[in-house]
């Protein structure tokens, strides 16, 4: 059997992947949205129970990871466009995807503390 | 040797199968528009939502982040999220139009985008046309619901 026939990809197919897998992510969790939100027309106490979900420890750090995924997406997106739109980008898309990681490990970074100290003050104290 | 082997040799022995005038069977041209061909695929639909998936993209990077600093990032972040919350913030009918941009915006950014995926994966025609219908269906139900919550907001429900 011939050695090395998988094709693994490099930078421009796993940026692929994860835009995909992202994307699914978010949109089944916007459809979870829509409908956690609607719960404002049926009773302040109903929407303040849905809500005390999202307080909860793993929802939180739940939260965390769709930072994750929207900020990943967001910033490929802009990489994609500017392959699709810019007459230099497929050129630079490898050093664009870099600059994507780069930009979100800084804010990924940066939102820790902010999105996570609901759950940081409760199980730690304030 | 026998007519099917080439035409050269078939020439030789039997004139009457392949001369100057038909000197191959006919085959029809590749991608020749027939009766048969749906009228659909010649729209510019696909350009269009190509189109769409970049102008809307660059629209829910503001709304969407902006969205998330203001939900989960400032002022303690979902710590103060609560009725009292959404009641402020939708007194305003600035947030009140950003909320309803992003929501259609973005609901018809991930349909196109799973329309893609479905279209991707899913190999027989039944199951692809199904897992469409469930995408639209819930696609539509869910930015009227969400329309018809940001217009019917009503702060005093209780």
């Amino acid at each position: 059997m011939p050695a090395g026939t998988l094709y693994r990809g490099r930078e421009g197919m796993w940026s692929w992947v994860a835009h995909r897998v992202t994307g699914v992510l978010i949109f089944f969790f916007l459809f979870v949205h829509v409908l956690d939100t609607a719960l404002v027309r049926v009773s302040p106490e109903a929407y303040d129970d849905v809500v005390a979900t999202y307080k909860t420890p793993i929802v939180n750090v739940m939260e965390y990871g769709l930072v994750a995924a929207i900020l990943f997406h967001a910033l490929n997106g802009l990489r994609v466009i500017a392959v699709d739109f810019w007459s230099k980008g497929p050129r630079y898309q490898k050093q664009m995807l870099w600059t994507v990681v780069g930009v979100w490990v800084v804010l990924m970074a940066g939102a820790f503390y902010p999105v996570l100290q609901h759950t940081l003050r409760t199980l730690f104290g304030s | 040797m026998s007519a099917e082997t080439t035409p050269a040799a078939a020439a030789v022995s039997d004139v009457s199968l392949y001369d100057v005038d038909n000197p191959a069977p006919l085959i029809e041209a590749p991608r020749k528009r027939t009766k048969k061909t749906p009228k659909a695929t010649r729209t510019n639909f696909e350009l269009y939502g190509w189109l769409f998936m970049r102008l809307s993209g660059i629209l829910l990077v503001v709304l969407v982040l902006g969205h998330l600093l203001i939900q989960l990032v400032l002022d303690g972040g979902v710590s103060k999220i609560g009725f009292a919350f959404v009641a402020g913030r939708w007194a305003s009918p600035f947030w009140q139009a950003w909320d309803l941009l992003m929501l259609w915006l973005a609901m018809l950014h991930g349909a196109n985008g799973l329309r893609t995926v479905i279209n991707d994966y899913a190999e027989r025609d039944t199951t692809r046309f199904w897992l469409k219908m469930l995408l639209y269906t819930a696609t539509v139900f869910t930015v009227l619901l969400g329309t018809l919550v940001i217009f019917t907001f009503d702060p005093n429900i209780r």
